[in-house]
C-alpha cells in the first residue's frame, strides 16, 4: 500500500515539474520575442528624443542641416513621405481591393484566380529593391527624372500584394449566408459588393491597409534611385503640381539611410530624430486606424 | 398529381401566385428534382416536407432564382410567377426576388444597425417614402418593434437569436414583396422563439404568400394551410427528389392518399 502511495505522490511531483517548465518557457519565448521591438523603440527614442526636444517644432518645418552646423530639422524628408506613401496609396488601393474583390467575389472556380493568388504572392515576397529597380526602368528612364511619382510607383508595388491578399481574407471572413440575404432582398452584384460585403469586411481591411503603408514608410531601398533626396521642399509655388513628376524628393528613410554613413555628428543626430519620428507616424497612423475602425463595429 | 380544389379549413377558392411546372432540376450532371407539379395559393401557407436531400429547399430557392448562383445548377421546364415564366429571357432576377423575398435557416442580419438591416431593401430599391415609418412598419408586423423601439442605432448582431430572426422577416417584408419565402426559418431556434415566429406567420398570412420548408412536421401541421410531402428516390446512385402529395394540412396529416405520406407523418421514416 505505501508504495503505492508513494509512487503516486512521485508522479505528481514529475507532472507539476514539467507542468512548471514548460509554462516558464513558453512565457520566456513570448517575452524573447518582444524583446527586439522594445529594445529598438527603446534605443531610437534614447539616441532621438534629445534632438526632437531641443530642436522644438523646427524639427517638424525646417531643412536638413549642411554637415557640422547645429539645428535645422527634417522638413522635407517628413513631408516627402507622406506624399510619396500618399501617391503609393492612392496607386495601391484601388487595384489592391478591386483584385481582392474578383479574387473573393467572381472567380470561383476561374483558373486564372489561381495563377492571380499564385504570382500576388510571388509578388509579396519580391525583394523591396527590385520594385526600386522596376520603377527605376519604367517612370525615370521614360520621364528622364527622378520624381515623387515614380517613388510612389515604386512603393505600390510593395503595397498592392500585402493590400490585395489582407483585403481577400477580410472578403472572406463575410460568412455567405450575407451575401445571399443581400441578394435574396433583391440586390445586384454591385449593391451586395458595396453596401454589404465591403462595410463588413473594412475594419479588416483598413488594418491591412494600414500595415501596407506602414511597410511602404519605412522602405528605403526602392526610394533611393526613383525618388532620391533632395534638402528642399518640392517646388509647388514655380511648377505646380508638376513638382510630382519632375524632381527629386527627400523622405525620412532616405535620409536616415544619408546621414547615418556620414561622419558629421550634427547629421547623425539628425538620423536618430528622423528614426524617431519615422517609428512615431507609423505607430500613430496604425493607431488611429484600429481604434477609428473598430468604434464602426 | 390529384387537383385539390382549395376549399380547406379557411374557405374560399382561392388564387393561384406560382405554378410549379419543374421537369427536372439538375446539379451538374445529378438530378435533385423531377416533375413538380403544383400551384402556390396567394395568401396561403404553404409548407414543404419530407425527409433530408427530398428536394423541397431546392425547389425553394428555385421560385425566387438563389439557385442561379449555384455553379452548374440548371432547370428544365417553367415556373410561372402571376402567369409568366421567370426563367423566360426577359425576366430580372433582381427584380423578381423583390418581389419575392426570403428567410434563411440561420438568421443573417447584416453587420449594420437594427434600422439600417430593415432600410437597406427599401434603399436599393430606391423607395421614396417616409423611411422611418417603414422600418417602424415592417417591424410592428414582425412583432418586434417593442423589444427594438428604444435601440434602432444597436447592432442587428446584438439581439438574440429568435429576434435576429424575426429581424430578417422584418426586413425581407420592408421591401413588400408579394411572397414570402422561408427556408427552414426555426431550425437554428428554441421553442418559444419558433413559437414566436409561428404566430407571426399566422399574422402576415393576410398579406403576404407564404412558403416554408420545415423539418419539423408539427409545425406543418400547426402553420399552414397546405403541404406538399417529398420524397427521395434512389436512381442509379443518385438520390432525386420528387413530389409524394400535396393537398390541404388537414388532408395531409388526417387522411393522406399515399402510403409514403401515411409513413411518414405517422413517424415510420424520416
Amino acid at each position: 500500500m505505501g508504495e503505492v502511495v508513494w509512487a503516486r505522490a512521485v508522479l505528481m511531483l514529475i507532472r507539476k515539474g514539467v507542468d512548471c517548465g514548460l509554462t516558464t518557457a513558453v512565457t520566456l519565448a513570448s517575452v524573447i520575442a518582444l524583446v527586439p521591438l522594445f529594445s529598438i523603440l527603446l534605443y531610437v527614442t534614447y539616441k532621438g528624443l534629445g534632438t526632437v526636444l531641443t530642436g522644438g517644432l523646427s524639427i517638424f518645418t525646417e531643412l536638413p542641416p549642411p554637415p557640422m552646423v547645429e539645428g535645422g530639422g527634417l522638413g522635407p524628408a517628413i513631408v516627402g513621405t507622406l506624399i510619396v506613401v500618399s501617391i503609393g496609396a492612392a496607386i495601391s488601393i484601388p487595384i489592391g481591393i478591386m483584385s481582392a474583390i474578383y479574387l473573393s467575389e467572381f472567380s470561383a472556380g476561374e483558373p486564372i484566380a489561381y495563377w492571380i493568388r499564385f504570382f500576388t504572392n510571388v509578388l509579396a515576397g519580391v525583394p523591396s529593391i527590385i520594385a526600386g529597380v522596376f520603377s527605376f526602368g519604367l517612370i525615370v528612364l521614360t520621364t528622364k527624372t527622378f520624381s515623387a511619382v515614380a517613388g510612389g510607383a515604386a512603393l505600390s508595388v510593395l503595397m498592392v500584394p500585402v493590400i490585395t491578399l489582407a483585403t481577400e481574407e477580410a472578403l472572406r471572413l463575410v460568412p455567405q449566408d450575407m451575401r445571399q440575404a443581400a441578394y435574396g432582398l433583391g440586390s445586384t452584384s454591385l449593391q451586395t459588393v458595396t453596401k454589404v460585403v465591403l462595410p463588413t469586411a473594412l475594419p479588416t481591411i483598413v488594418t491591412g491597409i494600414t500595415l501596407a503603408i506602414a511597410r511602404a514608410a519605412g522602405e528605403t531601398a526602392p526610394l533611393i534611385f526613383t525618388a532620391l533626396f533632395s534638402q528642399f521642399y518640392l517646388p509647388f509655388d514655380t511648377e505646380g503640381p508638376g513638382a510630382l513628376f519632375n524632381q527629386p524628393i527627400a523622405s525620412l528613410s532616405v535620409l536616415i539611410y544619408n546621414f547615418a554613413l556620414v561622419p558629421f555628428e550634427n547629421q547623425q543626430k539628425m538620423a536618430w530624430a528622423a528614426s524617431l519620428v519615422l517609428l512615431g507616424m507609423v505607430l500613430i497612423s496604425s493607431i488611429i486606424a484600429r481604434t477609428a475602425t473598430r468604434r464602426n463595429m | 398529381m390529384t387537383a385539390y380544389s382549395m376549399d380547406n379549413s379557411l374557405g374560399g377558392e382561392a388564387d393561384v401566385i406560382l405554378t410549379s411546372h419543374v421537369k427536372g432540376f439538375y446539379y451538374g450532371p445529378f438530378l435533385a428534382l423531377r416533375n413538380i407539379e403544383m400551384k402556390i395559393f396567394k395568401n396561403r401557407i404553404t409548407a414543404f416536407i419530407g425527409p433530408s436531400g427530398c428536394g423541397k429547399s431546392t425547389l425553394l430557392r428555385c421560385f425566387n432564382r438563389m439557385n442561379d448562383f449555384v455553379k452548374g445548377a440548371r432547370l428544365e421546364g417553367q415556373i410561372l410567377f402571376n402567369g409568366r415564366n421567370i426563367f423566360d429571357a426577359s425576366v430580372d432576377a433582381v427584380t423578381l426576388r423583390r418581389q419575392i423575398g426570403m428567410v434563411f435557416q440561420k438568421p443573417n442580419p447584416f453587420a449594420k444597425t437594427i434600422y439600417e438591416n430593415i432600410a437597406y431593401g427599401p434603399r436599393i430599391n430606391g423607395y421614396k417614402g417616409d423611411m422611418d415609418e417603414l422600418v417602424e412598419q415592417s417591424l410592428r408586423r414582425a412583432a418586434l418593434w417593442d423589444e427594438v423601439k428604444d435601440k434602432l442605432k444597436k447592432p442587428g448582431t446584438s439581439l438574440s437569436g429568435g429576434q435576429q430572426q424575426r429581424l430578417c422577416i422584418a426586413r425581407a417584408i420592408a421591401v413588400q414583396p408579394e411572397v414570402v419565402l422561408m427556408d427552414e426559418p426555426c431550425s437554428a431556434l428554441d421553442p418559444i422563439s419558433t413559437r414566436r415566429i409561428e404566430d407571426l406567420m399566422q399574422e402576415l398570412r393576410d398579406l403576404y404568400t407564404i412558403v416554408i420548408v420545415t423539418h419539423n412536421m408539427q409545425q406543418a401541421s400547426r402553420v399552414s394551410d397546405m403541404t406538399a410531402f417529398f420524397n427521395v428516390e434512389m436512381r442509379e446512385g443518385s438520390r432525386t427528389g420528387e413530389l409524394v402529395e400535396y393537398a390541404p394540412t388537414t388532408t395531409i396529416f388526417q387522411s393522406p392518399q399515399k402510403e409514403a405520406t401515411q409513413a411518414y407523418v405517422g413517424g415510420r421514416f424520416g
